[in-house]
């Protein structure tokens, strides 16, 4: 469990993370979404108790971060942005190091390293200095390290970033089958992976919160919620009649791929009228798909939404 | 107590992972060298000790050399980022600072004990004192303990190694020259002369004199270890107050 009350962080006059209170239940997997500098990062590094909070508290496993940092520090891993380790060490050496520090005894250490070095695939890397290694094999040594300890809390600053789409895939995978008991919070601004991944996602922008709901909510948000897309050779036709329909407020046209996209009114879904529709005009139809939202349009519409109320108000 | 010799057998690993280990001892041992045999005049001067030829220019070689250790103790920690791995594992900042510390400065005594040639060279020509040489060793390893103190701490306030290196030798350089005659007779003239006594008293070079002639006064090995805890208390509030930037 981790319970986060008002927290706040100020860097000289500038506020960081404001007001930000949210709780993690045990199993769930928390995607921590915004734009660059919206507070992410920070709010991360006052949870795993590398930066001291300028008010509110945080508590993990139960234990206050500013309290009792070792205890809670003791149930957590954490991966920093950007994933940085000593240069000179080999994984190997560095995975040493991280379980003399957890303390791990012999028998713990062979299997818990066993497993993380399989899991993340570094057997090949495993003697060679970290300086030397690409970005993605980096950033897989930061996760080993993360989870070498098997802890209940696993912090993971944008644990994705700079691995290739497999790399990618394989740490969604990882991340997924942790997930059962654990509590992961994943810091991110790939929408993809919050819906690949997540439970539960908070947007947060110039450090306040403006959305806590789960990716299918998210969707929900979207004006494309429950879209129709056709595509037909008899794209005028078709675009004429849709729009026409009750349910629908506008129909976007791409002509090059004869498809349209139309947006129906908010809590309908036309799905049904249009492929009756398309069954009586005999049109022929190559493709009927319902679109369950955009993310990355609700994200635009969040993130975005809050500047302009900001700059109306000021 | 055992996080701390964590830290410090990860730290001792990484001298030696690198050049920076050889290199150091290396340049140590041939500037001793040349400092007590060339410019010392050791065997010229027909006296077996090693006061005046040999423990004489530590402070000055410690100026430029302990710096060039000290200064990426935390500046590289900040640079790479690695800090955030480090005080985010369950260690307390102590812990961190101590063991850092102490990985440096047993180097340094590494390199100092390499010195050995110089000892066995005087005992082989004449016959020294050889109660004063350990209490010359000990002198010049309390000093170095020193010096990696306050550069330690001066590491903490930036990233930049090269802005660690010159701020410490400039630091070290003004606790060398209160303790020199000429510096304090400078003062005499015009500061009160209880501010010149305290910056004198303050001065490595002093303290250092008085262990290395042979009397291993315990205020003058009190008087380090004081500079060692106090630099190192302020290097660790040091890290707590600049960790955000």
């Amino acid at each position: 469990m981790i319970e986060i009350k008002d927290l706040r962080k100020d860097f000289g006059s500038l506020t960081a993370v404001r007001d930000l209170s949210f709780e993690v239940p045990e199993g769930q997997v928390l995607g921590f979404l915004g734009p660059n500098g919206a507070g992410k990062s920070t709010t991360m590094k006052m949870i795993c108790g590398f930066l001291t909070p300028t008010a509110g508290s945080v508590s993990v496993c139960g234990f206050d971060i500013e309290t009792q940092p070792l205890e809670a520090k003791r149930c957590m891993g954490y991966l920093p942005e950007g994933a940085p380790g000593y240069g000179e060490m080999t994984p190997q050496q560095f995975l040493d190091f991280i379980a003399d520090i957890r303390g791990l005894d012999t028998a713990q250490r062979r299997e818990r390293q066993g497993k993380v070095i399989d899991q993340l695939q570094l057997g090949r890397v495993l003697h060679q200095s970290i300086d030397t290694l690409s970005k993605g094999f980096r950033r897989r040594v930061g996760l080993a390290q993360a989870l070498l300890h098997d802890p209940r809390v696993l912090i993971l600053d944008e644990p994705t970033d700079g691995l290739d789409p497999n790399q990618k895939h394989e740490v969604r995978e990882l991340i997924g089958a942790l997930a059962k008991d654990k509590i992961v919070i994943v810091s991110t601004h790939i929408l993809e992976e919050v819906e690949a991944v997540c439970d539960r996602a908070i947007i947060i922008a110039r450090g306040r919160l403006l959305a806590d709901a789960t990716p299918q909510e998210l969707e929900a948000k979207s004006r494309y919620h429950n879209a129709v897309r056709l595509t037909t050779s008899e794209l005028d036709a078709a675009v004429e009649q849709i729009s026409r329909l009750a349910n629908v407020t506008h129909v976007d046209v791409e002509r090059n791929s004869r498809r349209l996209v139309a947006i129906p009114q908010s809590g309908t879904a036309p799905f049904g009228e249009i492929s009756k529709l398309a069954q009586e005009q005999g049109w022929p139809v190559e493709e009927l798909t319902v679109e369950r939202g955009r993310l990355d349009e609700v994200f635009r519409q969040i993130t975005l939404g809050g500047t302009d109320s900001q700059g109306a108000q000021a | 107590m055992s996080q701390t010799l964590n830290i410090f057998r990860r730290e001792i690993a990484s001298y030696f992972a690198t050049p920076v280990a050889y290199v150091f001892i290396v340049i140590f041992l041939l500037l001793m060298g040349w400092f007590s045999w060339g410019f010392g005049r050791l065997f010229e001067s027909g006296q077996a000790d090693l006061y005046g030829p040999f423990f004489n220019f530590h402070p000055w070689l410690y100026l430029f050399l302990v710096p060039a250790i000290s200064m990426r103790l935390w500046a590289e920690e900040r640079k790479s980022g690695t800090i955030e791995l480090l005080l985010t594992l369950p260690v307390s900042m102590l812990q961190a600072v101590i063991g850092k510390f102490l990985a440096a400065w047993a180097f340094c005594g590494l390199a100092l004990a390499l010195t050995f040639p110089v000892w066995i060279s005087v005992n082989y020509l004449g016959e020294p004192d050889n109660g004063v040489i350990l209490a010359g060793y000990v002198g010049s390893f309390l000093m170095a303990g020193g010096f990696l103190a306050i550069g330690s701490c001066i590491s903490a306030t930036t990233r930049n190694q090269v802005v660690a290196f010159i701020l410490t030798v400039v630091v070290c350089f003004a606790f060398l020259l209160f303790g020199l005659s000429g510096v304090i007779d400078f003062f005499r003239g015009w500061a009160p002369s209880a501010l010149v006594d305290a910056l004198a008293g303050l001065s490595f070079s002093t303290h250092f004199d008085a262990i290395a002639k042979g009397v291993l006064d315990l205020r003058d090995i009190l008087f380090f270890l004081l500079v060692i805890a106090f630099w190192l208390a302020a290097n660790a509030i040091v890290i707590d107050l600049k960790k955000a930037d």
